[in-house]
Order: structure tokens, then C-alpha cells, then sequence
């Protein structure tokens, strides 16, 4: 999780992403911020995002996407 | 509730149709001033319609070359003209078929020029003879052959725009003028049973030499002989005699090579020609280009109008036994009554004329 | 059939009749054979392409669904047997062979726009490059292009991936897959619908809803008004400034002129693109459909970027999904990421995706909207300001950090303007059509302003406008301003729902006629033609 939002603080360290459920609802994050943040997931975790999970339900907090993480780790 | 629904329902088409009646009124051409008087005419003829012996149909060949005022008063002729800007002969026989739902004249004198159009040459001319008709089964084929002979010269028209003129002159919110108010509801009658006056002088200068006939415009159109021979046997059909006539104007050039085919149409079917651009008729009818034309030979003054009236007139009467009927003397009084308006507007434009050298209220100033 | 004609208008209007008279359950299906009537009215000789199109994407999708249905029951079967590496290497064996329908699908329909839509294209360029060495030129296709190609291929790709990825399941109904196909409202120019939002709303049975219909009967006019009143009205000019040419074929309007031109350009195209839409929506909305939004008052952007996320929104997110995503988190993608990060850092590794993306989308986004050099470099424009705003960004930020002007009034509307004239500026090579001749254009605003031709009568009188005309146009703007203005606070006709009824009954009583009086329809009046003259 602590990587996870070293990535996210690194796009913007303004935001607090510990607390934030609203990232793709209030445009915090746009379609550059969201390939940066796979393909550091893809380097950091080994764990390839498949373009039909780019939904934001999974992108809306962190939280969520650790989740999707793990999820995806399992399969 | 659902009563309530239908009510609004109703009342909203019927504010919507009186909205729209009333737009279409106020934005449709008035035509009821220089130099827009030629959109006036179509619809004048309903008031006048019936009792007439000759009906003159055509251009402005026959509007502004024969006087029925003249005819009566010389002969006792009641007659009238149906005509209109640049009418096309598909519009001249439609209006003949219009007319004879109103009236059996004894003669129908047709002007051959407009033989050499096979399309419209002008959407605006469509307009201002259709929009003064008056609904009817005629009028609907009129307005079928007439979106035709445009779609023929590239130009689309549509039947709704007939139906609601609105669309088409929905633009001409940025012309309104003094007009569309004073004649929103009522009109003024502009032309004299048709005949639509000018009293100015503009001579011929010069007789135009022909510009080069090109083989293929040689041969009359096929399209307008078909509509001649409908309007022949319509006539037939009628008891109607039907006269062909060209009309003295110089412009535009009448060829010898359609004259021909006139006349071998007119013998073929029976009928009487007369071009009265032939030296014959022109020196007993006594039209003087340099006085009888108030724009270069186009169209005849009405000095000349009056000329051609007595001497057309008298080959009428001649050749059809035409009845004089001014011993009537409701029909007289009648009669009259178009005299005095008529003598009253040749007054008034030779007042205009003295005043500011053209008849101002009925014409545009003269090209310098 | 132009929606702006009276013969649509009186289709659509038989249409509407029947759809609430007929039985419920048969409701979808004359939805299907109008939007087929319609098509038909377009040309028949398209029909073909439209009916490859919906059959192979149909059998396509059905295809993919199988496989999916298969997959499922074979891991719901044998879920105690297989462990994890097993059900993974099982999946992937399933993706494989789902991958080659897919891949099927595209290359077909995709194949078919390309060819009907850019053969040409690229013949003419390999022509341009023959000729440069003397060699014999090639013969075009011209082929006609039928209606809607790009939308519906588009629509019902989006479909075929979706089902691929298993985000919808496979119609089994073809007759209900083909009006998804063929709507007719969105047809000619979207919105780009997908299908899991659209066919529940599409198939379903609709009762008549007062509200619906007054609602959706509302959109439509105003969205005549945008069309027919201020966007046909401001082409005229529009075409004026753009094809006259002096005597010696130089291009008559200039410099500020051509400043003139862009704001027009972006007049007449958002009252014809939204206008438009603005009638499908309205349109559906009485049939009780829901389409998509495809604007959100576009103008007041801050950012080209925010811009085309509020302009023809269904396209840039169909492009989003379908193209940007999976083009940047592809694997070749990220072994490149990966291997520029070792080789050039972590600044440069992080950037090679998002300008590769974004590059190649806007050069597909470019040649979506023609097969024309000055498409393609209207698209790549368009990227390249994306990404120089999405380089300079650090920099914005440390700006306002400084200086605290963005939530200053007079800032925002310095970034709207800028975003504003930016975006005309790009459309004018959509206007021109010559990619120099547009650069030249522009340039001469800042080169040769030229003031003084402003007041020349008549280059004033060229552009076909009349003082009425003016007056009409600049209304309908302050119009349409005041009502996009007022539509931040939520939807407009709610609002006026909530309005007396005689206040909004007036309301579109006078829109209807202004449309009517003020619409640039039809042959235009000129009093002269009304003068008789025989010459």
C-alpha cells in the first residue's frame, strides 16, 4: 500500500490519497496520470492492468486500487 | 385532467395556425407598388371574372399591349387579361383551365412568344403568378408544372411552399415596409381588367438586329407544343376560338424561323395568327415606335396599347362576330366605372410625368 | 433526409405516431424499421455496407459470447481440480482464440471504413510520391461513402470489444442488434453509443411520457434554433471569408478578417454540431430513448485537453477506451517504458507512453474526421498543444502557487479566450482545407492586421450578411450564452418545468416562430428578383 502511494503522491503531492475516494469523479486524476500510474504498478508490483479494468470504480482511491492489485496478483 | 390536455391541445394548434396565418399575411409580397406592380395581377381576376367575350392569356406582351377599357369603348368588347411577368405557356394554360371554371369567353387570344421557354428562367415569376391563384385541382397541377419546369433549370422548389408561402418568404422579415401594413387585409386593384398602365415616352432607338439563333433553339420546344396543343383542344373542346397572336414588341427577337412554325401550326390546326410585327399590321395599326413604347420597343405605352386595341378590336369583331354590348346598361355602368379609374390614373401618372419626369408612383427613374 | 427538412420533420412525426399507438412489445421494432426507412432514403446502394457491418459484428459477438459462456461453465465445472497456474493457463488459452475473433471483427469493419474512406487517400499520396519521380500515376476508387460509416462502424466496434472483454454480453436478438446498429437519430452524427448504456433504453417498452415528449420536443427546437437560425445563417460569411478570391486569385479576406472567420467558424460549428444533437437527443428523448451526452458547454474550457473532454465527448471517450488505454498499457508499451527508464532515466521512460498514446490517437482522430492532409494535421496539432500544456503544467503550478490568480475571475476567463481562439484557430484548417494556405491565413492576422479593411463596404457587403442578419446572429449568441450559462446550475428545462405554465407555454410558442421567420431555409428573399424585367 505504502508504494501504491508513493506512486500516486509522486503525480500529484498535493492530494491526500489516503482519505480521497473521488479521483476520477473530480477529475483529480486524467488518462496521463492513469497510464503513468500502471505502468509504475506494472515496474513496481509485476502486475499488468488489463485496459478493460480502467473503469473508476477501480481508479476512484487508492484503496480501491490496492485492491484491484491484489485481485489481480490472485488470478 | 385528460380533458384539460385535449383543450390545451386544441388551443395551441389553433393560436399556432392563427400565429402562422398571420405571419404568412404580413411577411408575403404585397406587390402593390412600383416596381413591384406585376405580382398584383393573378389575383385580380376574381373580382372580375365572368361576362367576359375575349380573354387575352401571356406575358407582358398582351398586359401591356392591349387596353380592354379601349376594346369596350371602341367596340363594346368585354374582355379581360390574365397576364403576368414572363408567364411560361405550362402557367398560360393552366390559367386558361382556371378560367373557364369561372367563365366561357367566345375568343382566347394566346401570345406565342413565350413558345421559346422550355424551363423557368426566373423562381420569383413562379412565385408571383401562383401565389395569386386561388386554391383549386388547377391550381395544384399548375403548381406540379411549374416546380418542374424549375427543377428542369436547376432551381428546387418545394409544393409545401406553396401551400405556406411562409417558407418561402419567411426571410423578407428584414423588407417590411409601409405596404405589408396599409394592404395587410385588403388590396388595391392596380391594373385596368388586367391591362397595367404606363403612359411615359422611351422611344426605340434603333431596331435591334438579331443576336445569332443557335441551331438547337431553332425548333420550338417540344414541351411547349404539347401545352399549345392542350390549350387548342380545351378550346375546341369549348366552343372557344382560339387566337394566336406575337405582340409588336421588338425585344425580346421574334425570328422568322419560329414565326414559320407558328404558322404552320395555325393552319395545321385551323386556327388564327397574327404577328403584329409584320409591316402590314404595323402601318394600319399606326404604332409609332418613336411615340407608342415607354421602354426602347419592349413593351408598348399606352398610346400604343390603345392603338393596337382599336385596330386589334376590329379584326375581333370582324372575324368572330363579336357583339357589341354596351346597350346594356348595367354592364355599361359597370364599364364606366373602370373608364373613370382608368382616365383617372392616366391623369395622375401625366401630372407625374410633368412634375418629376417620370411617372413616379408607377415606375423606377429611368436609367439616366 | 436532412433532419432539417420537411419531409424528415413529417416522417419522424408518423413515426412518433405509431410508436405509442402500436403494442408496447413491437415498439423496438418499428424503431427498426424506420431507422431502416430512413437509411434507405439516403441511398439505397449503401445498404449493403451497413448490413456487412451489423451481421458480421452480430455473428462476431455471438461468436465471442460462446466462448466466454464456455469458459465460465469448464471453471464453474471443474473449480476443485484446477489450481491457479491451471485456470490462468486455461483463460489464457480462451483469450488466444477470442483474441483472433476480435481481431477478425476489427480487420473486417475497420478494413471496410479504410478502404471506402481513405483508399483514395492514400492513393492520392502515392501518387504525389510517383510524380516526384516521373512514375504513371494510379486511378482513384471514388468510392460514394455511406451514410454513417464512421459512426456506426465506430459504435459497433465499441460493441465487439466490449463483449470481447466481457463488460457486455452478446445480443442474441439480430433484429435488436441491428438498431443499435442503425438508430436512426444517431446514425448521421452520433452520439457513439455503447452498447450496455443504450439497449436497455433502446429495447425497452416505453409508455407515453407527457414529460418525455414536451421535454424532448423542447431539445429538438432549440436545437433547430442553434442550426437553422445562427450556425446556416453564419456559414454564408463563413464561406465568404474562406473561398473569395481577388481578381488575382489571391485570397480576398485577411487578417483581422480571417480573425473574424475563426470566431464565426466557432459559432456556426457549435450551433450545427450541438444543434444537431441537440435534435437527436430531443428526438430519442420522445421515444422515450436516452441517448448519451455528447457536450458540456465545450467553450468555457480552460485547457485544450478539458476541451475535448467536453466537445463530442462519446468520441474522445470511445477513443479513450478503445485506442488510448490499450495502446499504453499494451506489453510492447510497457517493455519500451521499461527499457527507456534504464536507458534514459525515470523523466524520459515515464513520458514515452503518454506521447506515443497520444500522438497516435490524435493522428487517428485527425484522419476520423477526413481523409485529408489537413485533418490529419489539425489532429496531431492538437496533440502536440496537449502535450506542451501537459509538459508545461509543473510550471503553471508553480505560477499559481505564486500568484494565486486561478480562482480570479478575469484568469479563468483569460484561459477560456485562450482556449477559445486556440481551437478556432486549429478548426480553420477544417475550413480551408490546405494546410499552408491556413498557416498563411492565420499568420496575416498577426502580420497584416489590416484595420482599415474592416470598413471596407465591399468587402463588408461579401459576406453576405445584412444588418438584420447581424442583429439575428449576435441575439442568438447572447442566447445561447445566457442559456448554456444558466444550464451550470442544472438542467434548464427542469427549471422551467417548475415555471407558470403560460410563461413556458409563450416561451416555445415564440421559439417555434422565430425558428419559422428567423430559420436561413429555403430560398432566400431578394426584393429585386421581384422586379420584372425582361433583361
Amino acid at each position: 500500500m505504502e508504494t501504491l502511494l508513493s506512486i500516486l503522491r509522486d503525480l500529484h503531492p498535493d492530494v491526500d490519497f489516503e482519505t480521497c475516494t473521488t479521483l476520477i469523479d473530480d477529475k483529480i486524476l486524467d488518462s496521463f496520470d492513469i497510464i503513468t500510474i500502471i505502468s509504475e504498478i506494472d515496474s513496481e508490483f509485476d502486475v499488468a492492468i488489463p485496459a478493460d479494468e480502467i473503469i473508476p470504480e477501480n481508479f476512484n482511491s487508492a484503496k480501491a486500487l490496492y485492491a484491484l492489485i491484489e485481485r489481480l496478483e490472485d488470478e | 385532467m385528460k380533458k384539460k390536455a385535449i383543450l390545451i391541445g386544441v388551443a395551441t394548434v389553433l393560436l399556432f395556425a392563427l400565429c402562422f396565418a398571420f405571419l404568412q399575411m404580413l411577411l408575403m409580397p404585397k406587390y402593390m407598388s412600383a416596381p413591384y406592380l406585376e405580382g398584383a395581377m393573378i389575383q385580380e381576376y376574381y373580382d372580375n371574372a365572368g361576362g367576359n367575350d375575349v380573354v387575352f392569356i401571356g406575358d407582358c406582351e398582351v398586359y401591356e399591349n392591349f387596353s380592354p377599357i379601349t376594346l369596350w369603348e371602341e367596340y363594346g368588347i368585354p374582355s379581360y387579361i390574365r397576364g403576368s411577368a414572363q408567364q411560361y405557356i405550362w402557367q398560360s394554360y393552366y390559367l386558361l383551365e382556371e378560367t373557364l371554371r369561372y367563365e366561357t369567353p367566345k375568343v382566347v387570344v394566346f401570345n406565342v412568344l413565350s413558345m421559346k421557354y422550355d424551363a423557368t428562367q426566373s423562381e420569383p415569376y413562379n412565385r408571383m403568378l401562383l401565389d395569386g391563384m386561388k386554391w383549386s385541382p388547377t391550381k395544384v397541377q399548375a403548381v406540379r408544372a411549374c416546380i418542374e419546369a424549375s427543377e428542369r433549370a436547376g432551381v428546387h422548389e418545394t409544393f409545401l411552399s406553396y401551400v405556406f408561402p411562409l417558407l418561402r418568404f419567411h426571410s423578407r422579415w428584414s423588407d417590411l415596409g409601409s405596404d405589408d401594413v396599409e394592404y395587410l387585409f385588403s388590396r388595391r386593384t392596380v391594373t385596368h381588367n388586367g391591362y397595367l398602365m404606363r403612359v411615359d415616352v422611351n422611344p426605340v432607338e434603333y431596331i435591334p438586329t438579331p443576336d445569332y439563333l443557335a441551331p438547337e433553339d431553332a425548333q420550338l420546344p417540344a414541351i411547349c407544343y404539347d401545352y399549345l396543343d392542350r390549350m387548342t383542344k380545351l378550346c375546341q373542346d369549348n366552343g372557344i376560338e382560339l387566337v394566336l397572336i406575337k405582340a409588336p414588341s421588338v425585344l425580346p427577337f421574334w425570328y422568322d424561323v419560329w414565326d414559320a412554325q407558328m404558322e404552320e401550326y395555325a393552319a395545321q390546326h385551323g386556327l388564327a395568327y397574327y404577328n403584329f410585327l409584320d409591316e402590314e399590321h404595323l402601318t394600319a395599326s399606326g404604332i409609332d415606335y418613336s411615340t407608342d413604347t415607354y421602354d426602347g420597343g419592349l413593351h408598348l405605352n399606352l398610346s400604343g396599347a390603345e392603338k393596337m386595341s382599336v385596330y386589334f378590336g376590329k379584326i375581333l369583331q370582324e372575324r368572330f362576330d363579336l357583339p357589341d354590348r354596351r346597350g346594356d346598361a348595367a354592364l355599361a355602368a359597370k364599364w364606366q366605372e373602370k373608364a373613370d379609374a382608368y382616365y383617372a390614373m392616366e391623369a395622375d401618372q401625366r401630372r407625374e410625368i410633368e412634375e418629376y419626369g417620370y411617372p413616379v408612383s408607377y415606375a423606377l427613374p429611368p436609367e439616366s | 433526409m436532412s433532419f432539417i427538412s420537411f419531409s424528415f420533420l413529417a416522417f419522424f412525426a408518423v413515426l412518433f405516431c405509431l410508436y405509442y399507438v402500436i403494442p408496447r412489445r413491437f415498439q423496438w421494432m418499428l424503431l427498426l424499421l424506420g431507422s431502416y426507412v430512413f437509411y434507405l432514403f439516403g441511398g439505397v446502394q449503401y445498404i449493403g455496407y451497413i448490413l456487412v457491418t451489423t451481421l458480421s459484428t452480430y455473428l462476431l459477438a455471438r461468436r465471442l459470447g460462446t466462448l466466454h459462456a464456455s469458459q465460465d461453465a469448464y471453471l464453474a465445472a471443474h473449480k476443485k481440480e484446477l489450481d491457479r497456474e491451471a485456470k490462468k493457463a486455461y483463460k489464457a488459452g480462451v483469450k488466444r482464440r477470442m483474441w483472433k475473433w476480435l481481431l477478425l471483427g476489427l480487420f473486417l469493419n475497420f478494413g471496410i471504413l479504410a478502404v471506402i474512406k481513405y483508399l483514395d487517400f492514400g492513393i492520392q499520396n502515392l501518387n504525389a510520391i510517383l510524380g516526384l519521380f516521373g512514375a504513371g500515376q494510379l486511378g482513384l476508387f471514388r468510392f460514394a461513402l455511406p451514410l454513417g460509416i464512421s459512426f456506426y462502424t465506430f459504435q459497433s466496434m465499441g460493441y465487439l470489444i466490449d463483449v470481447y472483454r466481457g463488460k457486455t454480453q452478446a445480443e442474441k436478438n439480430l433484429g435488436k442488434f441491428a438498431l443499435f446498429v442503425s438508430f436512426f437519430p444517431q446514425i448521421l452524427q452520433g452520439p457513439i453509443s455503447r452498447f450496455d448504456q443504450l439497449a436497455p433504453t433502446l429495447f425497452a417498452e416505453h409508455a407515453f411520457d407527457s414529460r418525455n415528449v414536451s421535454f424532448g420536443l423542447q431539445r429538438m427546437l432549440w436545437g433547430f434554433f442553434k442550426k437553422v437560425v445562427i450556425a446556416d445563417r453564419v456559414a454564408v460569411a463563413v464561406q465568404a471569408i474562406v473561398t473569395t478570391r481577388t481578381d488575382a486569385g489571391d485570397p480576398a479576406y485577411t487578417g483581422l478578417f480571417v480573425l473574424l472567420g475563426l470566431v464565426l467558424y466557432a459559432i456556426q460549428i457549435y450551433g450545427d454540431f450541438t444543434g444537431g444533437i441537440d435534435i437527436t437527443i430531443g428526438m430519442a428523448q420522445m421515444l422515450g430513448v436516452k441517448l448519451p451526452e455528447n457536450f458540456e458547454r465545450p467553450y468555457f474550457s480552460k485547457s485544450i485537453a478539458e476541451y475535448w473532454r467536453r466537445w463530442h465527448m462519446t468520441l474522445g471517450e470511445w477513443f479513450k477506451d478503445y485506442l488510448f488505454y490499450p495502446l499504453s498499457i499494451c506489453r510492447p508499451m510497457m517493455k519500451l517504458a521499461n527499457f527507456s527508464r534504464r536507458k534514459f532515466g525515470d523523466k524520459i521512460g515515464k513520458r514515452v507512453t503518454v506521447y506515443i498514446s497520444t500522438l497516435a490517437v490524435w493522428f487517428t482522430t485527425g484522419l476520423w474526421h477526413g481523409a485529408a492532409w489537413n485533418f490529419v494535421v489539425w489532429g496531431l496539432l492538437n496533440g502536440v498543444i496537449i502535450l506542451i500544456s501537459y509538459e508545461l503544467e509543473p510550471l503553471y503550478r508553480r505560477f499559481h502557487a505564486k500568484f494565486h490568480v486561478e480562482k480570479h475571475f478575469a484568469y479563468r476567463l483569460f484561459q477560456v479566450g485562450r482556449t477559445f481562439l486556440l481551437m478556432g484557430a486549429l478548426r480553420m484548417l477544417d475550413v480551408y482545407h490546405d494546410v499552408g494556405l491556413t498557416f498563411r491565413m492565420l499568420g496575416s492576422i498577426f502580420t497584416a492586421p489590416n484595420f482599415a479593411a474592416l470598413g471596407d463596404a465591399a468587402l463588408l457587403e461579401g459576406l453576405g450578411l445584412t444588418a438584420g442578419d447581424v442583429a439575428v446572429v449576435a441575439l442568438g449568441v447572447v442566447v445561447m450564452l445566457a442559456v448554456s450559462l444558466a444550464g451550470r446550475r442544472g438542467s434548464v428545462r427542469v427549471r422551467l418545468a417548475a415555471r407558470p405554465f403560460v410563461l413556458r407555454y409563450c416561451l416555445f410558442f415564440l421559439l417555434t416562430l422565430v425558428i419559422l421567420v428567423f430559420g436561413a431555409y429555403g430560398i432566400g428573399y431578394n426584393a429585386s428578383d421581384f422586379i420584372y424585367s425582361v433583361f
